[in-house]
């Protein structure tokens, strides 16, 4: 039976409960010895001239070694925007000196012997801002009235698609439109920013940092210092989580190298979370408007989404969110017309990035809500509005209005499974009840049927690198040019390499992130590792044992067709000649046993599911209780149960979080009001219920495993899901939409209006 | 983050830690669990110069009854509190309480006598003291002073004691069989309450409705006439002064103030009919 | 300042700042960086510790404060033949850890949970945790370990040297 498919628990783990990961803070090494620790002064203004920085009291406190302020930066170029959609003005300076344009913005940074000392130092260097009016809303943006970047005449990054055309929705017997908030959230992975640098005598760099791609934040990192790629190595530790946002190289992690360089000295740098909630990307940010016309049996003729997408004060992967999505509006949908236009725009908070999703569970979203509002405009049950309006099944491949290519859906399969194991009827029945009752605790039903792109090619190429070598104590490692921080790359690619030469799994090491030996690799993120780097392991291992065939074929003079493998001795065999073989092992001790390969992706995936949800709202206080999450994620085929589990669980967290609790939040000055996890409401073990999943794998031909992205499923699923059901709860007291997150307050005053406006 | 740099003296005493806050005067602090003090210096929010810690002072962590009164030692950790059988029999809405403060670890450490002098609105100790009555005593140079709970907390972080005193004893009444509720309202189960109201005996107290915790008077004294709980708990929010914030308005707390107190009266009818 | 304590059955004892907060004790001082912090607020539970049996922040409690005290972090649990303790064990087999850096503190206080309520349901599983945040798990399989310990025996529920967590 091949190991693939099956419960293997992690390699990993042994050593993560007992000593512990080790993470950038947690490194000993002998090249940090002596490391300076970097303490950075933001702005704490969101908009305004910087009129001087006084560092001079931080130079003479304990354990300073040096304070760096713009005027010490003469030798780098500002950060380029780095999309060639955006103008070149909106560039990032190292430290404000004129202008700072978010809270967090850095002005000067100050270097001790001690940690401790550095946040004493840091207190000493004061700041004199002179305070201009912030931009905090995209709609603030818009007006162009206050602008961030007078040079580019425009708050305007990017903007994409035309004005919705006037007729769009003629002869629609029905038109719904609506305001849609898909609200700006922070990643917050449990490590926070961290990073190290260390100079050697050879004039290499060696930097150590938490990012989620080694050579992505190498070529990043190189190319903004103007350093030679070839001088900067580049090491990933364990690293603590990163939902997106620590995709690619921050500008403080090449400010820690270039620091290192300057004082002479190794520099680590670890922020703290307050620096952490201002500082690291924070994710979604869209002010949409859906619109959806039809008829009243229920079909969907046609569907325009405008997006407004905060990308904060300076671009990172904000003006791409909406570019993704746009590309998955018309979502799983047969309908005739789909219209997208979006506008990516500068604000003066923290910039947006990457944030588990990105881009596509706003596309998901909207379109869920916009038929949740087209259900309850024509009184018809949503679960069969959509299934009056999904593709019909297809496995070939299907094109959409905006151009993506899905590979496969069984989209209408996928929703009766999830009705199913939820009891659908009964669930609608249980409401009923309620609702004539009427109980203070009201039944909310909400559902998503969801498509999105995984493994698309964001520009580094839709593959990815491998390696592997067997070592003549029968011992294997493998090369991956992914990323692992949490996702079991180790366990699952020995999986893959074990399946293919028999080598036991506690037998293969699995190595990532450092760049010296891996220079080639696309890192994590976008749920392309396993369809690509779990590809690229799977065609190495291949490679392997044919290398192995011929090398064996000389050995036992024999044709290498005549040559198998045997799984058992993880050695070859001729066929029907038992006990006449040669194990990969002692293949190993004449020459190398090695192959280096690259697997090119046949094209992106398309995983699909969908996701019912049940909540309680207490309609009097408007509280919300997520009782039930029932989902059905189709990922292609699964390599490892228990981590592809895991990863849907993850995911619907992060979408009930979305849906119910979590919000960046900025007061009309642009001062944010959660920059601590006592403000910021991470959703904690008491807000969820255990996850109902249920099965569904339709495999995809872009590559031999037949596996589809996971990682980011459960996200996109659940957000809309969860969502629905709330409102779903109230629906019958009159209410049709309340804005993510759905707090109690919000909810109870929704109740409210609905009931004053239903009494006049 | 990390507190400021400040000097640490160990008292072994109630008078020796008195004496440290009579020489360091309004540079000293007193820490007991930390659990208040802590962040807010993490935070760079307070810097005391000296920080006076008593968890070493024996004797400080009791529960017992003494006459009509059950007295509670200062240094008395929630988690004690929640767990003590006294407490239980004759004070049940403390234990319950105590239960509901932050989380396990903050229970393990987080002291009464600690929540009381650090005043914050939004306390919940705090909330249900003051529904049950009774006194803070504390002890300066000059000896000890009762102070009555209902004129100790002044607002913010702002309580009748004085610089150079220490809290070192809490006494309520003993409630026995009368009915009791606490209802919080947060929107994650460790959260601080958003409101909350604590009923027993016909007294209420609120918190995060105004500057400290307070009675919900008007609503005890409807009780008092003989109005139904839905009438008196209607002028719950009669007199506060509630915040904003980005978990609640105005109009907000108020509406959850007159809603938990209802629940705290039904619950606390409830429980009192079914204790009799 | 001065400070003593058993950290793991060890005695250290160390010149110290007041300030010293007792997570950086631990990771900086006694080079035990299994502990980690993961935000400032007493919030997030990632340095969670057992201190004389009871689970503590150890970001919020200065060095000082443990004076004399018996610690207990995650490197402190597994047998001295590397056996795992049997929250360790249940961790890895229900895959209640993903990125790893919740883990150390999630698991002295899950600890701590079954200490105060060996036989817990979900839902008094969930509300033991709350002061614990995890990004990656969703928290599913963190509550089946808790579960999955809770019936492999009161041992789940102890840290070793015979050092029972109080009630």
């Amino acid at each position: 039976m091949s190991i693939l498919g099956t419960r293997v628990v992690r390699t990993e783990d042994p050593l993560f409960l007992t000593r512990g990961a080790t993470y950038t803070d947690d490194l000993v090494d002998d090249r940090l010895t002596g490391a300076l620790h970097a303490t950075f002064i933001r702005s704490q203004v969101a908009h305004g001239r910087v009129l001087s920085v006084d560092t001079s009291a931080a130079r003479e406190a304990p354990g300073v070694v040096a304070v760096y302020s713009a005027e010490d930066c003469t030798d780098l170029d500002p950060i380029p925007a780095g999309l060639p959609m955006v103008p070149a003005a909106m560039s990032r300076p190292w430290f404000a000196s004129e202008t700072v344009r978010f809270v967090g913005d850095i002005i000067a940074v100050v270097l001790t012997e001690e940690r401790y000392q550095g946040e004493d130092a840091a207190e000493m260097v004061s700041v004199d801002i002179d305070t201009l009016p912030a931009v905090v809303t995209t709609a603030d943006a818009l007006k162009d009235e206050t602008l961030l970047f007078p040079e580019a005449g425009t708050n305007v990054m990017a903007a994409f698609g035309e004005p919705e055309p006037a007729d769009f929705f003629a002869g629609c017997e029905v038109v719904v439109r609506q305001a849609v908030v898909n609200q700006r959230v922070a990643p917050v992975p449990l490590e926070t920013r961290a990073a190290a640098a260390a100079w050697g005598e050879d004039g290499r760099v060696t930097i150590f940092c938490s990012n989620q791609g080694a050579q992505q934040a190498k070529a990043q990192i190189a190319g903004w210092l103007g350093l030679d790629p070839a001088l900067v190595h580049l090491v990933t530790p364990d690293v603590g989580g990163g939902f997106g946002a620590k995709i690619g190289a921050d500008p403080e992690f090449a400010m820690v190298a270039w620091l290192a360089q300057k004082a002479g000295r190794p520099v680590k740098w670890v922020e703290n979370r307050s620096e952490n909630l201002v500082g690291m990307l924070h994710g979604r940010g869209q002010d949409q408007v859906v619109a959806i016309g039809g008829s009243r049996d229920g079909t969907v003729e046609a569907y325009s989404l405008l997006v407004d997408q905060d990308c904060g004060a300076y671009p990172r992967f904000g003006p791409v969110l909406p570019t993704l999505t746009m590309l998955m509006a018309p979502a799983v949908y047969a309908f005739p017309k789909v219209h997208a236009q979006a506008r990516a725009l500068a604000t003066n908070t923290t910039s947006i990035g990457a944030y588990r999703g990105a881009g596509r569970p706003e596309a998901t979203a909207a379109v869920e809500r916009a038929l949740d509002l087209f259900a309850a405009e024509i009184g018809m049950d949503p679960a069969e509005v959509r299934r009056k309006n999904l593709l019909p099944d297809f496995h070939e491949p299907h094109t959409t209005a905006m151009g993506a290519v899905y590979d496969s859906g069984e989209y209408v399969a996928a929703l009766d499974k999830v009705l199913d194991a939820a009891g659908y009827q009964e669930l609608r029945a249980e409401q009923a009840r309620r609702r004539e009752n009427g109980d203070v605790k009201q039944l909310g039903i909400g559902m998503s049927v969801y498509v999105e792109i995984t493994g698309a090619d964001t520009g580094l190429g839709a593959g990815e690198s491998a390696e592997m070598e067997v070592h003549p104590d029968g011992t294997a490692t493998v090369l991956t040019g992914t990323s692992p921080h949490g996702q079991g790359h180790a366990t699952a690619w020995a999986m893959i390499a074990s399946e293919q030469t028999g080598i036991p799994v506690d037998k293969i090491t699995v190595i990532h992130g450092d760049t010296d030996r891996i220079p080639r690799g696309g890192g994590t993120m976008g749920s392309r590792s396993l369809q690509q780097g779990g590809a690229a392991v799977h065609q190495a291992a291949t490679e392997l044992v044919e290398l192995a065939k011929q090398r064996a074929a000389e050995q036992l003079e024999a044709d290498p067709a005549d040559l198998e493998i045997d799984l058992s001795s993880a050695g070859l065999s001729v066929r029907g000649t038992p006990g006449a073989g040669i194990t990969l092992a002692q293949l190993a001790e004449k020459e190398p046993l090695l192959v280096q390969t690259r697997f090119e992706a046949g094209g992106p995936t398309f995983p699909f599911g969908a996701h019912l949800v049940v909540v309680e709202v207490d309609t009097e206080s408007g509280k919300t209780e997520v009782q039930r999450v029932v989902t059905v994620d189709d990922a292609g085929t699964i390599v490892n149960p228990l981590l592809a589990e895991g990863q849907r669980h993850g995911g619907i967290a992060q979408g009930v979080a979305q849906a119910l609790l979590e919000e960046v939040l900025y007061d009309a000055d642009g001062n944010p009001q959660t920059s601590t996890l006592a403000d910021y409401p991470f959703v904690s073990a008491t807000e969820l219920p255990s996850f109902e999943l249920v099965d569904m794998a339709t495999p995809t031909p872009m590559n031999p495993l037949g596996a589809k992205g996971i990682g980011e499923a459960g996200t996109i699923g659940s957000t809309p899901a969860v969502h629905n059901a709330v409102i779903d709860a109230v629906a019958h007291l009159g209410v049709r939409h309340i804005d993510m997150p759905t707090t109690p307050m919000k909810v109870w005053r929704a109740i409210q209006q609905a009931q004053q406006e239903g009494t006049h | 983050m990390i507190p400021g740099p400040f000097e640490l003296v160990r008292a072994t005493s109630v008078e020796d830690a008195i004496a440290a806050l009579v020489e360091h005067g309004d540079d000293a602090k007193i820490l007991a669990g930390g659990h208040s003090l802590l962040p807010l210096m993490k935070l760079r929010l307070a810097m005391p110069a000296y920080l006076v810690d008593i968890s070493g002072i024996p004797g400080m962590s009791y529960v017992r009854v003494d006459g009509d009164e059950v007295a509670i030692g200062a240094g008395t950790r929630h988690h004690e509190l929640e767990k003590d059988a006294v407490a239980a029999a004759e004070v049940p809405l403390l234990p319950y309480t105590a239960s509901q403060v932050g989380d396990p670890q903050v229970r393990h450490r987080g002291t009464i006598g600690g929540t009381v002098a650090h005043s914050d609105p939004a306390s919940d100790l705090p909330t249900a003291l003051l529904a049950l009555g009774g006194d803070v005593v504390v002890q300066g140079p000059e000896g000890r002073r009762t102070i009555p709970l209902t004129e100790f907390w002044l607002g913010f972080f702002e309580t009748a004691l004085a610089e150079d005193e220490l809290i070192v004893e809490i006494r309520v009444p003993r409630t026995g069989s009368a009915g009791w509720a606490y209802e919080k309202f947060t929107r994650r189960a460790n959260d601080w309450p958003i409101v909350a109201a604590a009923a027993v005996d016909g007294r209420v107290a609120l918190a995060n409705m105004a500057g400290s915790v307070v009675r919900a008077t008007a609503t005890e004294e409807a009780l008092a006439r003989g109005a139904s709980i839905a009438e008196a708990a209607a002028l719950a929010d009669e007199g506060t002064s509630p915040g904003a914030d980005m978990h609640a308005d105005q109009e907000y707390r108020r509406h959850l103030a007159r809603l938990l107190t209802r629940r705290a009266l039904e619950r606390a009818a409830g429980a009192a009919s079914a204790a009799a | 300042m001065q400070v003593s304590m058993t950290v793991n059955g060890q005695q250290h004892s160390d010149e110290v700042e007041p300030r010293l907060l007792l997570a950086h004790y631990l990771r900086d001082v006694v080079g035990l960086k299994a502990t980690n912090i993961g935000c400032d607020t007493t919030s997030c539970g990632a340095c969670t510790v057992i201190v004389d049996g009871l689970s503590v922040k150890s970001c919020t409690l200065l060095a000082a404060q443990a004076e004399g005290a018996e610690v207990t972090t995650l490197e402190g649990l597994a047998g001295p033949d590397g056996e795992l303790h049997p929250m360790q064990k249940a961790f890895r087999e229900e895959h209640g850890l993903q990125c790893g850096f919740c883990t150390p503190g999630m698991v002295m206080a899950a600890i701590g949970v079954l200490a105060d309520n060996p036989d817990p349901s979900d839902r008094e599983v969930r509300e033991g945790l709350e002061g614990n945040l995890c990004r990656c798990t969703g928290y599913h399989n963190i509550v089946r370990a808790v579960q999955s310990a809770a019936k492999a025996g009161p041992a789940a529920g102890q840290v070793p040297q015979g050092q029972e967590v109080a009630r």
